[in-house]
């Protein structure tokens, strides 16, 4: 299988912020690729640069064989890109908007109109299709730009956090529609600061953090490389937590994560249910009530925190 | 596709967006045809009743003034729609399209100056209403119009131009008006330049809103005999002038906008 995208060594810098610090990656033909990572991480920065935007400061990479740099102008013709942010102009229709992106692919007009037709249907918008795009909903604007995205039938699909924002049904159907296109031989680099995304959609991942790949794996591996079981509890209230913190301490293989909002812990322990009965036993004996518990392996979530340091900070934040 | 043919082609695609925007949003029509009518007739009624030229009527005088103030602002538009589009999704979109880099420059201002043309009409019109009449032949009539709407193609370029620079509504349109207002003041548009004082006299005369005007009232024929032309050179042969000052502002300004909007997307 040859790589459909290819990076080594990438640097980017605005002034004396380092977005990128040598980021490499390699993604299969016809696999999706996720880019985990914290804000700033340099996410954003990486998929500008794969889709021409941005000119790496060293480095250097290729999008379906084309060089990012010197082969710009080609390259565009066969990478779509979707964004945060719907890329949709809002005083055109829907199909009106999809038709625009397919003369500027140059498709011709007749083949453009044809692909707004198919891509509307595809997408279930064609109800929608002929009002303008001010009146639709999130997840419609959505899932017009992934199609937008989609008219020249781009062999590399950029999509940048795709999901940010949308209800958790208009979620799943954008997933579906992603599933579809990478079973049809669709190459995907997706960012994303959903862990649920990255585990359900995702062959391998990579996770970023401060411009590098910090860790990449598929999410088994990435999963099995930190370990151990969890048992999860939520309480009833602020105090219990702290009082909790303190009584599971002992058990804990490594540092508590704590979420004072939710009022939700994770403890890393080994020994599974044993280790759930001695948690719930020490809890019932400092009189502690517990709403909810459970024992889990590590999420992606987990992976994430333990691999970008940030779940060590939020505790002594947290608890203190 | 050679780079000319792809700019056009894809300029022509922005500017059927453009106008379906138009349609859509006919607030933005709307300001551009019910503005110039309250020009024509507050100037024509107010200034109308109390300044008296020798030869001619003020009206005469007047409407080519308004003709190129209406313009300058209406010009105004590029800048103000694209500092909007910089910052909604659409431009997004079009980052990542193999189009030209110019097109979306192209089609915003082909489709000014078609708006452009709808207020110079209805302009034209209200002011047969109040009393201005075409004294040339309807050639010299014509080159007026075209040298008016060639004047307010390139004068967009300069607005887009600022637009890119500055990059928000808000700030485009706080500089916008304070520097078109002296333009367009500073100028004879509504009085004769050579009665201006000191040293406002030589910046009238040399401001190419004045060639521009003056142009227009020759080419309509609205001009005095009791009312000599200043003796300086884009005065005496304002039409060659004018054309050449819009063939000069689309030399130097359609690059730098080009080049501006390459930056402003690849942020």
């Amino acid at each position: 299988m040859t790589d459909a995208i290819m990076a080594t060594g990438l640097v980017k810098s605005y002034g004396d912020v380092t977005a990128l610090d040598g980021l490499d990656l390699a993604v299969p033909q016809g696999t999706v690729f996720g880019l985990l990572g914290p804000n700033g991480a340099g996410k954003t920065t990486a998929v500008r640069i794969l889709t021409t935007l941005l000119r790496p400061d060293a480095g250097q990479a290729t999008v379906a064989g084309l060089d990012v740099v010197r082969d710009a102008a080609r390259l565009r013709a066969r990478i779509g890109a979707s964004g945060q942010y719907a890329a949709v102009d809002d005083h055109l229709t829907g199909a009106e908007n999809l038709e625009m992106v397919g003369r500027l692919y140059h498709l011709g007009t007749r083949r453009s109109r044809e692909r707004a037709r198919e891509l509307l249907t595809r997408f279930d918008l064609t109800d929608a299709a002929d009002r303008p795009v001010r009146g639709w909903s999130g997840g419609m604007r959505r899932r017009l730009d992934l199609a937008g995205a989609l008219v020249a039938q781009p062999p590399v699909l950029f999509l940048d956090e795709p999901t940010t924002g949308l209800d958790p049904r208009a979620r799943a159907g954008l997933w579906d529609v992603i599933a579809e296109l990478v079973a049809e031989g669709t190459t995907v680099l997706l960012t994303t600061q959903y862990m649920e995304e990255a585990d359900r959609l995702a062959d391998r991942i990579a996770v970023v953090d401060q411009g590098r790949v910090i860790a990449r794996g598929t999410a088994d591996e990435l999963k099995d490389q930190i370990g151990g079981d969890r048992v999860e509890l939520s309480v009833t209230g602020r105090a219990d937590l702290e009082a909790a913190t303190r009584a599971l301490a002992p058990l804990a293989v490594e540092d508590i994560q704590v979420d004072a909002a939710a009022l939700r812990m994770t403890v890393p322990v080994t020994g599974g249910a044993v280790a759930l009965t001695e948690a719930l036993g020490r809890l019932a004996a400092e009189r502690i009530a517990v709403r909810d518990a459970g024992l889990r392996r590590p999420t992606l979530d987990d992976v994430f925190l333990t691999l970008t340091g940030q779940g060590t900070g939020k505790i002594e934040e947290t608890v203190r | 596709m050679n780079a000319l043919k792809l700019a056009a082609a894809d300029g022509l695609t922005i500017a059927r967006r453009d106008a379906l925007k138009i349609r859509r949003a006919p607030d933005l029509l709307g300001g551009v045809i019910t503005l110039p009518i309250v020009f024509v007739l507050l100037f024509a009624y107010v200034f109308g009743s109390m300044i008296s030229l020798p030869g001619m009527s003020y009206g005469e005088y007047l409407l080519p003034g308004i003709f190129v103030m209406t313009i300058v602002m209406s010009s105004q538009i590029t800048g103000y729609t694209l500092t909007q589009d910089l910052q909604k999704g659409i431009f997004d979109r079009f980052r990542t399209l193999p189009m030209s880099p110019s097109a979306v420059l192209i089609g915003q201002t082909v489709s000014d100056v078609i708006m452009n043309l709808a207020s110079v009409v209805t302009m034209a019109l209200v002011g047969l209403l109040v009393g201005w009449r075409i004294h040339s032949s309807p050639g010299e009539a014509a080159l007026g119009f075209l040298m008016l709407l060639l004047f307010s193609y390139a004068f967009s370029w300069v607005t887009a131009t600022v637009a890119l620079a500055l990059r928000t509504p808000e700030t485009f349109n706080n500089v916008a008006t304070i520097v078109s207002f002296p333009i367009v003041f500073l100028s004879n548009a509504f009085v004769d330049s050579a009665r201006l004082p000191g040293p406002l006299k030589p910046i009238a005369e040399w401001n190419p809103v004045s060639t521009l005007i003056q142009g227009a009232r020759e080419l309509f024929g609205n001009t005095s005999a009791a009312m000599p032309v200043p003796d300086v050179w884009p005065l005496r042969h304002p039409v060659a002038a004018s054309l050449l000052w819009s063939v000069v502002l689309l030399a130097v300004f359609v690059p730098l906008a080009t080049r501006l909007y390459q930056r402003a997307i690849s942020r």
